[in-house]
């Protein structure tokens, strides 16, 4: 049913789509799917793999759900969804573990708490059950883009200060036995900061990222 | 014996589903505000993970697990894997038995039921929950009492945690914390600074 004509990307549909990754950021704002995103960001390639996985999942649901909204009846809505996310998370895994196996097995049981991760059922609760097929898809891509945001920062940071690599590739220099032997920053004395790898890290780097946000944002900050 | 009181110390402490793994944190961010409702939330997840893990034992040793269909039905469904179901099947398990005892607490503890109620459907998403069965299914326990030992044990350390932030939070706001970082942004640093207190348990061995 659409009652006024709307174009495709217009000024409330692009407000769909950005608000998400400031304003609006599902994880450092709505404070949604904060468990797989602390977990997996000690490197930047598994925090970019899960990012496109969380990325397909809620569009894929999102739509789905949006589609036939009007034909789930309420009462048995949160199994329903349960069910559609599932069936997707679990093409996901097999197609993680047949491609990349390596990183699939890095991520762990992650992958399969994709099923719960609270953006996707948030978003299909508060967004997709009230909204047309199109707007659903666009706040998909949104708030998928706001986590992978969070993600890629924080993941960089751990990456880079923990290990001095990024992606694998070591971006400082490389640590040899002496400080002769190092090459780069190495060869100054630099160290490694082991704790950066650490899970309490994680914790403080999004409190971190949060400080910066809305000390930038100043209406996010709560009373 | 030993051994199983080693798995409880371990998922309480050294492997806590918070602080070692995150998990089901966004129902420890939203309901840590007030020790009490902390108390019913963690009370709720105990509750269920010792319903579920065990559960969910049961269907992968005898369904899911390749070649556990020949253990009953005869050798000729010896080779079928179903362990590509696994996702779907523990959070059906896991909704309907949220749902199951949320009756069951209904009709015979009403006094509970009053108290807990309202947190048992939240549940059903809470990441902690699947991720206690997902663990189980990664750490293949060999008897169905591990795995409830297992569930206990990660249900009693989630609620030790949010109990112990509820309990800062109530403190904190009497603080004099800067603008920003008031409310999510402090209350992720202190999850991290209780994790690192945390991480001195590791290495315990009873």
């Amino acid at each position: 049913m659409m009652a006024e004509k709307e174009g495709m990307f217009s000024q409330k549909n692009k407000r769909l789509l950005l608000d998400p990754l400031n304003d609006d950021n599902p994880i450092s704002v709505q404070v949604l799917g904060i468990c797989s995103a602390l977990a997996i960001t000690v490197q930047l390639k598994p925090a970019i793999v899960m990012s496109v996985a969380v990325l397909f999942v809620l569009i894929a649901s999102n739509v789905i759900v949006s589609l036939i909204r009007n034909l789930i009846p309420s009462r048995i809505r949160i199994i329903v969804q349960l069910v559609i996310v599932a069936g997707l998370v679990i093409l996901v895994d097999l197609v993680l573990k047949a491609y990349l196996y390596d990183v699939s097995k890095e991520l762990s049981v992650f992958v399969g708490l994709i099923i719960t991760n609270c953006i996707i059922m948030g978003r299909l609760e508060a967004f997709a059950l009230a909204n047309g097929p199109w707007k659903a898809f666009l706040d998909a891509v949104g708030n998928a883009g706001g986590y992978a945001l969070i993600l890629v920062i924080v993941a960089f940071f751990r990456e880079l200060l923990g290990s001095g690599k990024l992606l694998g590739y070591e971006i400082l220099g490389h640590k040899g036995k002496t400080l002769a032997d190092s090459t780069g920053l190495y060869h100054f004395g630099y160290e490694n900061n082991g704790f950066m790898l650490l899970s309490p890290m994680a914790l403080i780097a999004v409190g971190i990222y949060i400080w910066i946000q809305r000390s930038k944002n100043r209406k996010l900050i709560e009373a | 014996m030993g051994d199983l009181l080693n798995l409880f110390v371990k998922s309480i402490f050294i492997e806590n589903m918070i602080f070692a793994y995150f998990l089901g944190m966004c129902s420890y961010l939203a309901v840590s505000k007030t020790v009490k409702t902390a108390v019913g939330l963690g009370a709720a997840v105990i509750f269920v993970l010792a319903i579920t893990v065990p559960a969910n034992y049961l269907l992968e040793s005898y369904i899911l697990k390749p070649g556990a269909l020949g253990t009953w039905l005869g050798s000729e469904y010896a080779d079928i894997d179903l362990s590509f179901l696994s996702f779907i099947m523990f959070i059906a398990v896991i909704a309907s038995m949220v749902q199951l005892v949320e009756m069951i607490v209904e009709k015979f503890a009403p006094a509970l039921y009053s108290s807990l109620g309202i947190f048992l459907p939240l549940i059903a998403v809470n990441c902690a929950i699947l991720g206690g069965s997902l663990f189980m299914q990664q750490k293949d326990f060999g008897t169905i009492t591990e795995s409830f030992v297992y569930g206990l044990g990660s249900g009693i350390g989630w609620l030790l945690a949010i109990v112990a932030i509820a309990a800062i939070r109530e403190k904190i706001s009497y603080s004099n914390v800067p603008a920003p970082l008031k409310g999510l942004g402090i209350t992720f640093i202190i999850t991290g600074l209780m994790a690192i207190a945390f991480m001195s348990f590791g290495g315990i061995k009873l």
